[in-house]
């Protein structure tokens, strides 16, 4: 069946209740039942929720065979956790047809790569896939399809039960005996847990590792002990270095910093940019170096940002100390200066990503977004966005959130080049698409600008301000015309990879590619 | 022209190619690699191949390690490679002739 | 083939990048950052046993790239080597719009170039005189042969000093009050301008500096030189700032032109113009000041 964005969704995937994507806010106004969650009464008194290893916690929560785990990502490409576990899973208790629920993966979990190849991992759930696990899955090796969502689609998806996770792990940089986490205060600090609230509470049964036990009761917690069955005390969660970045620095890259300075003045000629607005902002070159250009025009209007969200790092922590920017609203951290600042810093707030960017509750933050400025690895002239396969057809990516923010936001700016050494960022058709262009408002490229005609509003702000720009047809003329026009990729029928959008809908499919010979 | 020796042009670089070409009596043999192989791999290979014609190469063992490069880049580097196997890269070079 | 424009004597060039011809990365689209002139280099930046493969990449990226309306110089190896030659044949083939001559000392050098770019123009079919000259000058006996360098050829359009070598020769270093180049970007000034020709100055290559680049195009623009080389796009745009004229010129220009035009209509040759004496040898000034304004997209008015 053709979805709403032109995409041919095999029939055998619409099995119980499951919906093409039809267009966004098409659930708007449901009433919805939640997951029926279960919970094991502790009403004895227990002293310590300690196990000597995570063998013994497996073993303690029932782990079987077929069972689903999940993992959040907090501890990014420095994260050991999510190996440790699916080790002593596998290896030391024998266990297969096991899936994998995980907030996103990427290069630190390059053997979770053999465990598929091996058929002892059969299922996949993520927002981001990369490295080994990116090209295993693209080769067709995984049992059944790896289902592909947003940050806010993980959440709602757990909420209606289309997720059961048998057992959440979640590694903690501080636990006490008991259970109760926090992401500061140990030697491998995250800052914010927000992806991992949701799994502590809808998980049957929850695991903590830690490297680090600290005293009863390790309060504020983000995730709380009332959700928690076990505690397992490991050397390492995983590599502070690769964890929290050194401070993210802005791009002195004279190409990103053209981009970015069109992209603040394109924020700043909306109507939207007025004294309290808030934004959104990635860690990519010219999305992050955007921020310098538009505190320069909000100094110049005596503007101020009311809030920020998203994955947080040290510029935007800055502007809040400045007191530029009045709370900033964190689900992730990304450098040491985010981590040392949330909860400690004034208007520094942790966020759980429902709030973040849930469509299936009563309004996440996203719906309230001004801008959003995020980065592509294409884009087609339909507007529709790819970031999750390369041009190759490998899984390479993650949505995240990309598309929970353009969905709620009023003014969504991409920025990229138009071609990134040979591959034409603007193309006639993404290979995967993974925010519907009925989000997606304005690009900005190297080469100008384009705004969605369906944004006749926009078209007038940038005109009323002198902006140039063009159709988005041209930009994708130009790309071609630099860097030649490709070959169509060829695919198997095979159906790697369902990519859902935030509403639960399927908006593509990734199938398996044909290798090309020549 | 004849390949008398073995020559390279080109690095391993984003948005480089490094071709290498030898000599040969059994027509042209072309192995190529390139980090854009399915969307350009047949567009290389038929400049590369295009580019050996119109310099009248018929006899050559020709190895392409492609990272991305632009077909301008790729023209440029099999014309140097060849003009180099028979050392006659430095002076003379039949510019809107036989390069094109 | 991407036909070019014929290259201009007499045009805009605040700013003149250099690049590496050797890199594809870099020169596929140079022009982007929007400056005036883009160098593509065979002598400095191409290592020794690369000068051949850099000529086969600078004729594919002429013929192949679309630059626009940016001005495509190249620069040659010395005349001491044993490459200038072929790069002038290869310059002339794939249509670049001007050569600079690196290391020029004497209108010898200059004539010499002139007589090889002639001939490859009649080999190439090329219009006789079609690819303009500039020279570099980087030792204390080419700025002090500059004005005979400049009217040398017709082909040439300009001088720029290469300060490295040059503060090397004459014994000294940078200094940021520029007094250790100010005789020798005096007589270049002093030459370009009795030849009706441009001159450029050097590069600033600190390019953490803001502070001391922005000093010294002060002082480039005060001393009268049309532009500047460059080697990072990040330059381009304090460049074009600094040597773009002030609203207050601009006005100033206005008045006068209007005034003129409005006078010389009623047979009137000299007149006032805010108390200041005004005759027809200030009108050239004037109008290109106007042409700078509207090129640096500051002036949109119909008076050039």
């Amino acid at each position: 069946m053709i979805n709403a964005v032109g995409r041919d969704i095999p029939d055998y995937l619409l099995t119980g209740g499951k919906e093409v994507y039809k267009g966004n806010c098409y659930l708007d106004g449901k009433m919805i039942c939640k997951a029926c969650r279960k919970t094991v009464r502790h009403e004895k008194p227990q002293e310590t929720k300690v196990v000597a290893s995570l063998s013994e916690a497996l073993r303690l929560c029932g782990a079987k065979s077929g069972m689903t785990f999940s993992f959040h990502h907090h501890l990014r490409n420095g994260d050991y956790v999510s190996n440790m576990v699916m080790k002593a899973a596998i290896d030391d208790l024998g266990l297969r047809d096991l899936t994998i629920a995980a907030t996103s993966l990427g290069d630190a979990h390059d053997p979770i790569a053999e465990y598929i190849e091996k058929g002892q991992v059969i299922g996949i759930q993520t927002s981001g896939i990369r490295g080994r696990v990116g090209e295993v899955v693209s080769a067709g090796k995984l049992k059944t399809p790896a289902i592909l969502r947003s940050h806010g689609g993980r959440p709602r998806a757990i909420e209606a039960g289309e997720v059961h996770i048998d057992i959440a792990f979640i590694a903690a940089p501080t636990s006490d005996c008991q259970g109760n986490c926090r992401g500061i205060g140990g030697k491998s600090n995250c800052g914010s847990m927000g992806y991992a609230m949701m799994d502590a509470e809808y998980a049957d049964k929850v695991v903590v590792v830690t490297d680090c036990l600290v005293d009863f009761p390790n309060y504020p917690a983000s995730v709380k002990a009332i959700d928690v069955d076990a505690v397992v005390v490991v050397d390492s969660i995983g590599d502070p270095k690769k964890i929290a970045s050194e401070a993210a620095k802005i791009s002195k890259n004279p190409r990103d910093l053209m981009m970015a300075e069109d992209v603040a003045r394109i924020i700043a000629c909306t109507p939207y940019f007025k004294d309290g607005f808030s934004f959104q902002t990635g860690v990519g070159g010219p999305s992050l170096a955007a921020n310098l250009f538009l505190e320069k025009i909000m100094d110049e209007r005596s503007i101020k940002m009311g809030w920020a969200i998203g994955g947080i790092c040290g510029p935007m922590v800055e502007m809040l100390k400045k007191g530029k920017v009045g709370k900033v609203i964190d689900v992730q951290d990304f450098d040491l200066d985010s981590v040392n600042s949330i909860n400690q810093t004034p208007g520094h707030y942790e966020m759980s990503a429902s709030q973040y960017a849930n469509p299936a509750n009563k309004g996440a933050f996203v719906n309230n977004l001004d801008f959003v400025v995020l980065a592509a690895l294409e884009i087609d002239t339909s507007f529709n966005v790819n970031v999750i396969t390369g041009s190759d057809g490998v899984l390479r990516g993650a949505p995240g959130g990309h598309p929970d923010a353009a969905a709620g936001s009023k003014c969504c700016i991409i920025v990229t080049p138009l071609t990134r050494g040979r591959m034409a960022t603007v193309c006639k058709h993404v290979v995967t698409v993974t925010t519907p262009g009925d989000c997606v408002d304005v690009l900005v490229t190297d080469y100008g600008i384009a705004v969605n005609p369906a944004r006749t509003d926009l078209v007038k702000c940038l005109d009323d301000a002198n902006i140039k720009h063009v159709s988005i047809e041209s930009l994708q003329q130009k790309a071609y015309s630099l860097v030649g026009t490709p070959d169509e990729l060829k695919w198997k029928d095979k159906v790697v990879a369902v990519m859902e959008a935030r509403d639960g809908t399927i908006l593509d499919v990734v199938r398996q590619i044909q290798p090309v010979s020549i | 022209m004849t390949i008398d020796k073995t020559a390279v042009a080109g690095t391993l670089e984003s948005s480089d190619s490094m071709v290498t070409v030898e000599p040969s009596d059994a027509g042209i043999q072309l192995e190529l690699t390139s980090s854009v192989m399915n969307q350009y791999g047949r567009q290389i290979k038929a400049v590369v191949l295009d580019t050996l014609k119109r310099l009248d190469v018929t006899n050559a063992r020709v190895s392409v390690i492609d990272q991305g490069a632009l077909d301008c880049t790729i023209k440029a580097r099999v014309e140097c490679a060849v003009f180099r196997s028979c050392s006659k890269s430095e002076t003379n070079i039949p510019w809107g002739g036989m390069i094109k | 083939m991407i036909p070019r424009p014929r290259p201009e004597r007499f045009r805009l060039r605040r700013t003149m990048m250099f690049m590496n011809a050797q890199k594809p990365g870099l020169i596929k689209d140079a022009y982007i950052y929007g400056c005036d002139s883009i160098m593509l280099d065979l002598e400095d930046a191409v290592a020794e046993n690369q000068k051949d493969s850099a000529r086969f990449s600078l004729y594919h990226a002429m013929k192949t790239i679309d630059y626009g309306d940016t001005e495509v110089i190249v620069r040659i190896n010395g005349l001491d080597t044993p490459h200038w030659q072929e790069d002038i044949r290869v310059c002339v083939a794939c249509g670049a719009d001007g050569i600079r001559i690196a290391k020029c000392e004497s209108a010898d050098d200059v004539r010499t170039v002139d007589s090889a770019v002639l001939h490859a123009e009649r080999e190439f079919g090329v219009e006789e005189g079609r690819t303009l000259l500039m020279a570099a000058l980087e030792s204390p006996k080419g700025i002090l042969n500059a004005y005979e360098i400049c009217m040398a050829s017709d082909r040439m359009f300009g001088v720029a000093i290469s300060g490295g070598d040059l503060r090397k020769s004459l014994q000294t270093k940078f200094q940021t009050d520029g007094i250790d180049l100010v005789a020798s970007r005096g007589l270049v000034v002093l030459a370009a301008r009795a030849a009706g020709i441009q001159c450029f100055d050097t590069v600033y290559t600190d390019l953490d500096n803001d502070e001391g680049f922005m000093a010294e195009l002060k002082q480039n623009k005060a001393m009268g030189f049309d532009g500047k080389s460059l080697i990072n796009p990040k330059q381009i745009r304090p460049v074009h700032e600094i040597f773009a004229p002030t609203e207050k010129e601009i006005k100033q220009a206005e008045k006068i032109i209007k005034a003129y035009k409005e006078q010389s209509a009623a047979g009137i040759g000299v007149f006032t113009v805010d108390g200041k004496m005004i005759d027809i040898a200030f009108i050239p000034g004037a109008q290109r000041t106007l042409e700078l304004a509207k090129a640096c997209g500051l002036y949109d008015g119909g008076l050039v």
